[in-house]
């Protein structure tokens, strides 16, 4: 399959090793993976704090990236992040048709129609849930908002991460409560959101996991900054490196907790 | 701010009632009987139960630091979830029900007018009583009216949503009429003189401790011995309230429902109190919110099941009272209905917002939520707290007549959430509440776009940086620099505000020494299985 690569803003400037690792698991598994230059990023945090004018320029330059998927030009576009995916499929039309461009809007819902979450695009498009990984590392899944309940991705992630070889998967006690990341929340509200991280992170030590994973790196950017802060010797990767870890590669664990430099 | 004996703002004017003001005993009783004759007389702020208080990332800071509140909230949301998931999980068709209210509901907002009217030509034929009230004042005024025109000076009522928002009880006060609550939470509350801070429990920032000294403090036949045993606190605020059903000539109510087809009233609840209320007096004026009317009398069933499972977590509301008009002999002989605006035509006429009229109160958003979770409901500065609140308030006020833009505190309610979801999954009316929050940001960042922010000087520069690939591509390798203020550790731990906020709690890594962009372009074109596509 031709597969189009979303790696979303925060992906290429602050966490390279999530979309990397989805190239490069989606190669391995035989497909052939395309990044479109052209994408910067899909307007989420314009949209989500309040900015819908200004985020009418982003959002038609990802849908004008991704386009050539209506001809054919690739199959599908994956993204590797639940609330980036949400925002493609619930956000981007309603700002286009409040801007009054109802063309773009349509664009935007067809452009959406062939864009997934990375969980998706394995087991719903690819319908593959071994994807031959190997981590043996003790985990604990953290299910972002965003996936659960704007994607309803459900089990996918954790029918992915259980089919991996060595792993140890632990289930995250009030696994489906919001970590209190929430995009400028944690600034706007920065107290409260560190009451929402507190909790989260209590739960996250109490399973006794070295590797906290989510589909979302910006959520892992929060828990993670929160664990880094008390070190808590917890690691966090993105759902894309665990997948992508196998015994000739594997996702490095060893390095700093939440340095993301490049390997 | 003055403070009551628990170290609760006092909002507004006083609403200790006058035989509990003169039960001796009891710290802090003299101060709030002082209280209480300053504010007899005073006309509180028809606007006060809709906007008080800071804004909502101020009073959220001070409403964390409270640890009581922080753990009796996690106690009892988590409970109520829990029940909740449980009785919702077993009912095989319970999104077929959720779409059946939804469409209901749009179905009545489509035809608010016409179902308003044909619900009075109903009540009317059955011997009730209609009054029209455009807002808080009016209501408030129309209620008052009736309740001088029977001679008497004390009512009882049942917990009401619609009336906590027109501040009745301090309107009657104003007038010389006191208001009992016969619902328990709502008699904590009102003893306390405190404000409620949950739609249906509005005592859920209290544990049992607090409702023990409460009752001591302020409930004038509480028993000196008076444990914190649920059952005894029980006991004792029954033969408190007993006195009062059977001595009231006029209760008032609000409505869960109207049934525009027939002219019946509803009202749902737990304690028995309501029953009291709408069967004993002589006199029953119902105060209803004009998006409370449902076509017709089968649609009841739907409502029915999604309401007791959606609130308290029950398969089966305890007591539903149904009625219409006045039957001779049986129950009230007067019958008032007061439909009341306040706003909410206004809401109505907002294609995006009206959803929020869906709500029937049910609260499962504010279980469930949280951020409400954290601070409980009094942060919202409104009677509406949680997510419905955060919707509603600012839409009731606004239209209203109220403040707007930056220096209206009810201008922060719709960033109070991370737009977790939450609240839209468990919803029985299925209102999307994340979606209308995001609509209203942008109102507020529109209503202040004349106004330079920091925010909006950021959020246009980004949309500049973010819509082209090339100046994308740039700032990314620009963030690079970061590594030199992360240093050798590669977490940066301080940052100037607002960033502050991040850092005050959290580290933020150093971005990456090559960004994906980079990384790609530089990848050996011969490797394997990447040929192709926009690579050069």
């Amino acid at each position: 399959m031709r597969i189009a690569l979303t790696a979303t803003c925060l992906g290429d400037v602050m966490f390279p090793q999530a979309p990397r690792a989805t190239a490069l698991l989606l190669e391995r598994l035989g497909h052939e993976v395309f990044f479109p230059e052209r994408q910067a990023c899909c307007g989420q945090m314009h949209v989500n704090t309040g900015y819908l004018d200004e985020a009418v320029p982003v959002v038609r330059n990802h849908v004008e990236a991704f386009s050539p998927v209506l001809d054919g030009e690739w199959d599908a576009i994956v993204v590797p992040s639940g609330s980036c995916t949400g925002s493609v499929r619930h956000q981007q039309g309603m700002v286009c048709r409040r801007a009054g461009l109802d063309d773009l809007a349509r664009t935007a819902d067809a452009v959406a129609a062939k864009t997934y979450e990375l969980s998706e695009l394995l087991v719903d498009v690819l319908g593959v849930t071994d994807v031959g990984a190997y981590f043996p590392h003790r985990v604990t899944y953290h299910p972002t908002c965003h996936s659960l309940r704007m994607l309803h991705v459900g089990d996918k992630p954790l029918r992915l991460l259980r089919a991996v070889e060595g792993i140890d998967l632990v289930e995250l006690p009030a696994a489906e409560s919001c970590c209190g990341f929430g995009g400028t929340f944690a600034l706007k509200n920065a107290e409260t959101s560190t009451a929402m991280l507190a909790d989260k992170m209590t739960h996250v030590k109490a399973t006794g996991a070295e590797v906290l994973t989510a589909g979302d790196a910006s959520c892992l950017m929060h828990i993670g900054g929160g664990l880094s802060r008390i070190r808590a010797g917890v690691r966090t990767l993105h759902l894309a490196e665990i997948l992508a870890s196998t015994k000739d590669a594997p996702a490095p664990v060893a390095a700093g907790a939440t340095d993301g430099s490049a390997r | 701010m003055t403070r009551t004996f628990l170290g609760l703002p006092v909002r507004r004017g006083a609403r200790t009632l006058p035989d509990d003001v003169a039960h001796p005993g009891g710290h802090g009783t003299s101060a709030s009987a002082g209280r209480a004759s300053d504010a007899f007389g005073d006309v509180p702020h028809p606007d006060a139960p809709l906007r008080w208080g800071d804004a909502f990332p101020d009073a959220a800071r001070v409403a964390l630091q409270n640890t009581q509140l922080r753990r009796n909230l996690a106690h009892a949301t988590s409970t109520i979830r829990t029940k909740r998931a449980a009785v919702v999980g077993e009912v095989p068709d319970w999104e077929a029900l959720r779409d059946a209210g939804s469409a209901i509901k749009t179905d009545v907002m489509a035809r608010l007018p016409e179902l308003l009217e044909e619900l009075e030509r109903n009540v009317v034929a059955r011997g009730g009583v209609v009054h029209w009230a455009r807002d808080a004042d009016e209501a408030n005024r129309i209620v008052a009216d009736l309740v001088k025109a029977k001679g008497v000076d004390e009512v009882v009522k049942v917990k009401s949503m619609a009336t906590q928002e027109t501040g009745l009880n301090e309107a009657l006060a104003a007038e010389g009429i006191a208001a009992y609550e016969t619902d328990l939470a709502e008699l904590i509350v009102q003893l306390a003189d405190d404000m409620p801070s949950h739609i249906l429990v509005p005592a859920i920032h209290r544990n049992r401790a607090e409702i023990r000294e409460i009752f001591l403090a302020r409930m004038g036949d509480a028993p000196p011995d008076l444990s914190d045993v649920p059952r005894e606190l029980a006991m004792a605020a029954r033969a408190h309230l007993r006195r009062k059903f059977l001595s009231a000539k006029v209760a008032i109510s609000g409505a869960n429902f109207g049934v525009a087809d027939t002219g019946t009233l509803t009202v749902v609840e737990s304690e028995g109190n309501g029953r009291m209320c709408l069967t004993l007096p002589e006199t029953l004026i119902t105060v209803m919110g004009i998006e409370k009317v449902v076509p017709t009398y089968t649609d009841l069933e739907v409502f029915l099941q999604l309401l007791p499972r959606s609130s308290t977590g029950e398969r089966m509301n305890p007591y539903t009272s149904l009625w219409t008009g006045v039957t001779p002999g049986d129950g009230p002989q007067e019958f008032h209905l007061v439909l009341l605006d306040n706003g909410r035509t206004d809401v109505l006429a907002d294609e995006v917002g009206r959803a929020a009229l869906h709500c029937i109160r049910c609260s499962a958003c504010l279980n469930v939520c949280p951020v409400y979770e954290r601070v409980g409901g009094h942060a919202y500065g409104s009677v509406y707290p949680g997510p419905i609140g955060a919707i509603l308030t600012p839409q009731l006020t606004k239209a209203s007549g109220g403040l707007s833009g930056h220096d209206d505190p009810n201008a922060s309610l719709p960033y109070a959430s991370t737009l977790c979801g939450a609240c839209y999954e468990v919803c029985p009316v299925k209102i999307d509440i994340p979606s209308i929050l995001v609509e209203l940001r942008a109102r507020e960042v529109d209503a202040d776009r004349g106004r330079p922010t920091g925010w909006g000087a950021a959020m246009k520069a980004a949309s500049f940086v973010m819509s082209d690939a090339r100046r994308f591509g740039l700032a990314g390798r620009a963030a690079g620099l970061g590594r030199v203020v992360a240093g050798s550790s590669g977490r940066i731990s301080t940052l100037p505000p607002p960033a502050s906020g991040w850092t005050r709690s959290r580290d933020l890594p150093a971005p990456a020494q090559q960004t994906f962009r980079d990384w790609w372009r530089d990848r050996p074109v011969d490797e394997p299985r990447t040929e192709g596509g926009e690579r050069p």
